[in-house]
């Protein structure tokens, strides 16, 4: 009995210490990870990088074209994912009732969400750019992107309209507003900061994406002007550079900018997610 | 009158919109199958899955050594990544102070944001040499991949089994605590296997993943179109062989490629529905009345 409790205190340590262990082990590869592409990275960035044209096929030069081509598809496809997926989320949690229908539209997210990214990226091909004619276009590349983006935004803003307190919904009927008028007016309102994460991780997404859009978005590294000329983003950029061996500086330069991007957006999304958890507990 | 008609507009519509993911679903499916007929209909569904060659210029079409490759490498990978994934989670859920809870957090949160191409970039960057000096042969094969993707699956087997753990019923733990158990044999013995369903969807969820993952992949994995030997030798996965083709595919070419998405396609969707059926048929079990 004695032995017992004593190899149960020792099994709870030598545990506890492998918990310990799988935790530093996780945060030392996203260490790792993190400082060898800026530490090889950052260096090559000045202001010439940034701003610069693309030369030599991204030999030399900068990214200037590379950069906007980013962009311009995050943001456009944002436009285009957003109304869908909020609009779906308002749907699901105010109107909806449990049925078959609703069980779908879920299950339709979660396979929208689980399609991997060549796929959407045969899908961009054969439709948007040859079926509507579209082209090799950023806006072919950005409809690809709306679509990826649509689970993301749905399913974030769905669950913080759900959690807005249902006294405020209740206030609003009281004072004879209908069900449309204390959505727009009461719900959205408080629920904005959980959509704002939403939508911001939907461009999280669509930036980091490059096997989604390189047979829709023509891969040129001129600069887009108008939505219906070629791009091509930093993810692609950098995987034309690694794999075709054009230039490994460019490439940890490339691969810097991204991953700066990337965690400023995260930065970005914890900020609201907070604002937004502190509102609800009324701080 | 008028004010509730445009309140039923309103709601008309956004049960449009919210119908929007299921119309974009058909549709992909339907390009992408309608591309991909004629592939199977001249080569032979038989002889596409489980042929053993892909030689495009020849008009040999079999992808079974890509099912083959991507299955082992999701396989090494999984192997990998469950046991630091799942004692990644425990350790944040019941055994971190909150403190050092928050601060973890965002570091899963940023691991996952990591785009994958600057995933594969490190690898080919840092993981083919290093696999190169160590094992001998060129770096680039199933390992090398499968390291790269236990990686890139931590986020989502850690956050969804995470959720899971963290969603047993504080009760369960109370009790145990009660009759003397320690903390580990509480985990091991009551909040383990209350949690074990979705666990088990966050493992099915990463293996999606892994499985759908292009880039990183392509960029270390070799590339060869033969079944591979040995964990050091290089192959290639359903999504590489599209990726790796698709620029320059033509005719029946082009369609095999979009029979590959299909292949590709059929596996995802199982490994959801599988996922699905877990959560709903055992969340009902978990105690007093959760669902």
């Amino acid at each position: 009995m004695n032995f017992n409790f004593i190899s149960a205190k020792i099994s709870q340590k030598i545990m506890n210490s492998i918990f310990l262990l799988s935790g530093i082990i996780t945060l030392t590869i996203l260490v790792i990870i993190l400082a060898y592409i800026l530490i090889k990275g950052l260096p090559v960035i000045n202001l010439e990088f940034i701003f610069g044209q693309v030369e030599n096929q991204g030999a030399s030069g900068g990214i200037f074209p590379i950069i906007i081509s980013s962009l311009y598809v995050t943001l456009l496809s944002v436009l285009i994912s957003t109304p869908l997926g909020v609009g779906a989320a308002i749907y699901m949690a105010e109107y909806a009732n449990d049925g078959k229908l609703t069980r779908i539209i879920r299950f339709g997210a979660e396979i929208l969400a689980s399609i991997p990214s060549i796929v959407y990226g045969l899908f961009g091909l054969s439709f948007f750019v040859i079926f509507l004619n579209l082209g090799w276009s950023i806006f072919s590349a950005s409809l690809v992107l709306a679509i990826m983006g649509i689970p993301t935004i749905f399913q974030v803003s769905e669950v913080s309209i759900r959690s807005v307190p249902s006294i405020y919904a209740e206030g609003s009927y009281g004072l004879g507003a209908t069900k449309w008028q204390t959505i727009y007016k009461v719900v959205l309102p408080a629920a904005l900061s959980g959509i704002v994460t939403g939508i911001i991780l939907g461009m999280t997404r669509a930036i980091s994406e490059a096997a989604a859009v390189m047979y829709a978005v023509g891969s040129s590294i001129t600069m887009p002007i108008s939505i219906l000329d070629p791009g091509r983003p930093l993810p692609l950029h950098l995987y034309i550079l690694a794999t075709e061996g054009i230039s490994l500086p460019n490439a940890f330069g490339t691969a810097a900018v991204l991953v700066i991007i990337v965690l400023i957006i995260t930065f970005l999304t914890n900020y609201f997610t907070e604002r937004y958890q502190n509102k609800m507990m009324g701080k | 009158m008028s004010k509730l008609t445009s309140e039923t507009i309103m709601e008309k519509s956004l049960f449009i919109i919210a119908l929007f993911s299921c119309l974009v679903i058909l549709l992909i499916i339907s390009f992408i199958f309608i591309e991909a007929f004629p592939a199977i209909q001249e080569y032979g569904i038989a002889q596409f899955l489980f042929g053993n060659i892909w030689a495009p210029n020849e008009g040999q079409f079999g992808v079974f050594a890509m099912i083959i490759g991507s299955l082992y490498v999701t396989f090494i990978a999984l192997l990998m990544s469950v046991p630091l994934s799942l004692s990644c989670a425990i350790f944040m859920a019941e055994v971190a102070s909150s403190k050092v809870r928050k601060f973890l957090k965002p570091v899963i949160q940023t691991l996952s944001g990591i785009p994958s191409v600057v995933f594969g970039f490190f690898g080919l960057i840092l993981l083919v040499p290093f696999i190169r000096s160590q094992f001998g042969g060129t770096g680039f094969g199933i390992l090398t991949a499968a390291i790269i993707l236990s990686i890139m699956i931590l986020p989502t087997i850690i956050s969804v089994s995470y959720d899971s753990l963290r969603a047993v019923p504080q009760d369960y733990k109370e009790a145990s605590l009660g009759l003397g158990a320690t903390n580990w044999q509480t985990i091991r013995r009551v909040v383990f296997p209350s949690a074990l369903p979705g666990i088990i969807t966050s493992i099915i969820l990463g293996m999606g993943r892994a499985v759908g993952e292009t880039l990183a992949v392509l960029m270390v994995i070799g590339n060869v179109a033969k079944i591979p030997a040995s964990i050091l030798s290089p192959a290639r996965t359903l999504t590489s062989n599209i990726a790796l083709e698709m620029n320059y595919a033509i005719g029946i070419h082009y369609n095999a490629l979009f029979a590959t998405a299909v292949v590709l396609f059929i596996v995802i969707i199982s490994l959801l529905i599988i996922a699905n059926h877990i959560q709903r048929k055992y969340s009902m079990d978990i105690g007093g009345g959760t669902l």
